[in-house]
């Protein structure tokens, strides 16, 4: 295909995809954005007064960077693994396998789609957090680069799921048991000096907790570990992740016989 | 020599569960044919053109789409492929119109040049009026055309219907086969047809491939596959009831029940005799048909001979 013909196949990709999570906008953009105004009202208004400062910033404006990027995080996964796998259960995915595209193209389409539906969540969550708070950023270039990063490699990270899952439950076991779980521990609402040693280190094996601090960094300017690590250890699993959805997608796993 | 639009070598296909549904089959199609590959439920039909259109990895073999090797230039070849599966494989919650759309996207085909000729093949097929419909709202008959509309939208060289009539009534039947006529005839489209209704494969085709337990067994012209049967028969429906079948000498004649005789008959014998001996018994033959269609006779007794060659059903 030419240079051209690959831009009109992956667009066709990220337009459908983008249409889709925007045609269920109730299920899609709604319940994250009722949710976190619950997480604003609960944990930042009413028990964030008593709870007072954490790392020197008002416990409410603590929570934002962690929140936005809790929303991005599962938002950027479950997009991508609930809209490929149903293309898998329904079989329109042959419509692809079929056509001449590019096995990167494919990939490419449904990251984009899964980044923007997390960006877009991620954008009404920060709007919904300034009725709340009015936090400044610190460092925009550095917010919004952590945040894309993270919504790309959640987006393979679903991709992936998706290619290995069987049936409909196998894409929810690593959302519930799995990212949720990881998304709680990595310092969401609190910071890990406030554990005791051994916790901290095993808190410091937790991917989630260097985006979260990085993204916070970005907002607040303030982070319990380093900005410039966790970016190269984002990119690095971005880079291992592509190249295992990639490798998976070309035997075929899940969609050939 | 022109290229044929597909050529098969040595094709395998080992599944996971050790089961070999192929076993290094040859074919070739040539450009422009209409071509018949038959068999029976699980004979190695629909992964051999699963491979073809990279839904099925192989296990060895070679495959060739107008001289293009799938595996080293699989997109080429894809592209002058068009797919119709056996199975509806839309999502079906989209418009028929969009599935059109978005196929066409996948090769790269730009919107205002998609627009016109989606509009065209939802015409041709009758489904413009169901565009703004989901697809899960249209009949299977719909459901066949539209996959045949998605499969036609960049203009495949190449077109392979695995079972596109099947579970549609006989007129739609009809008014398909005259479309299918049509791109091969007017366009020059090649077209492999898998088909279980072998009236459709006769009166369409032109080159037919048998293939059981994963074997060609027959690779020939639907004509000289058609002049191999030697015997035909023949239901006779008489005006009284009968009661003792007369007796032809070298010809099998039966009782079917008291208004019908069948009539077994030898390429090259002559009907004449029968009639005279039925007239002479006081037997009158009101109407006379084929029992059944000729090429599933001989489909039948291919498959049959193989079965018992390699020892039955497997």
């Amino acid at each position: 295909m030419s240079q051209r013909q690959l831009l009109i196949a992956l667009w066709t990709i990220v337009t459908k995809e983008v249409r889709r999570f925007m045609r269920i906008w109730p299920q899609t953009l709604l319940p994250p954005s009722i949710t976190m105004t619950m997480y604003f009202i609960i944990f930042g208004n009413l028990i964030g007064q008593r709870v007072g400062e954490m790392d020197g910033v008002p416990y409410i404006d603590y929570i934002v960077p962690g929140l936005i990027m809790m929303s991005v995080i599962t938002n950027s996964y479950s997009n991508v693994a609930s809209s490929f796998f149903s293309n898998k259960f329904q079989r329109s995915v042959e419509e692809m396998v079929v056509s001449p595209m590019p096995d990167w193209i494919i990939l490419l389409g449904f990251v984009i789609g899964g980044v923007a539906r997390g960006l877009a969540v991620g954008a009404i969550v920060t709007a919904v957090s300034l009725f709340f708070t009015d936090v400044q950023v610190h460092h925009p270039l550095l917010t919004v680069l952590v945040v894309v990063l993270t919504a790309v490699l959640f987006s393979i990270g679903g991709f992936i799921n998706s290619l290995l899952a069987k049936k409909f439950d196998d894409i929810s076991i690593v959302p519930i048991f799995v990212l949720t779980p990881l998304t709680y521990l990595g310092g969401v609402f609190y910071s890990i000096h406030m554990l005791p040693d051994f916790w901290q280190m095993v808190s410091m094996i937790n991917p989630i907790l260097y985006m979260v601090n990085t993204f916070r960094y970005g907002i607040l300017g303030v982070s319990d570990i380093s900005a410039g690590g966790a970016m190269v250890a984002i990119v690095a699993f971005i880079v291992v992740l592509y190249a295992l959805a990639l490798w998976l997608l070309k035997r075929g796993q899940g969609i050939r016989s | 020599m022109p290229e044929p639009a597909l050529s098969i070598r040595g094709l395998s296909k080992v599944y996971g569960n050790q089961f070999h549904a192929l076993k290094g089959i040859d074919l070739d199609v040539p450009e422009g044919d209409f071509f018949a590959l038959l068999g029976p439920n699980g004979a190695g039909k629909s992964t051999t053109l699963g491979i073809v259109c990279s839904l099925v990895n192989k296990t060895a073999g070679q495959v060739k789409v107008f001289g293009t090797d799938i595996d080293t230039n699989f997109s080429l070849a894809k592209y002058h492929l068009g797919v119709v599966p056996q199975e509806f494989n839309f999502n079906q919650f989209e418009k028929v119109y969009d599935i059109v759309l978005t196929q066409a996207g996948y090769y790269g085909i730009p919107m205002k040049e998609a627009r016109p000729r989606a509009r065209q093949l939802l015409e041709d097929l009758g489904l413009w009026d169901k565009r703004d419909d989901g697809a899960r709202m249209l009949s299977g008959g719909m459901k066949r055309r539209l996959m045949i509309a998605r499969a036609l939208i960049h203009r495949p060289r190449l077109l392979i219907l695995d079972e596109p009539t099947a579970g549609v009534d006989i007129e739609l039947r009809r008014s398909m086969w005259e479309y299918m006529r049509r791109i091969n005839q007017e366009e020059g489209t090649t077209i492999i047809l898998t088909t279980h209704y072998l009236e459709e494969a006769e009166s369409l085709c032109r080159n037919i491939a048998i293939i059981n337990h994963g074997q060609i067994v027959k690779n020939t012209s639907m004509r000289a596959l058609l002049t191999e049967l030697d015997t035909e028969t023949f239901i006779l429906d008489v005006a009284s009831p009968i009661t003792t079948v007369p007796r032809v000498e070298g010809i099998e004649l039966t009782r079917v029940d008291d208004a019908q005789l069948m009539l077994s008959v030898k390429k090259g014998q002559r009907l004449n005799d029968v009639f005279t001996v039925l007239s002479r018994e006081g037997i009158d033959v009101v109407s006379m048909r084929n029992r059944a269609n000729r090429l599933e006779e001989l489909f039948v007794s291919l498959v049959h001979d193989q079965q018992a060659e390699t020892g039955g059903i497997r």
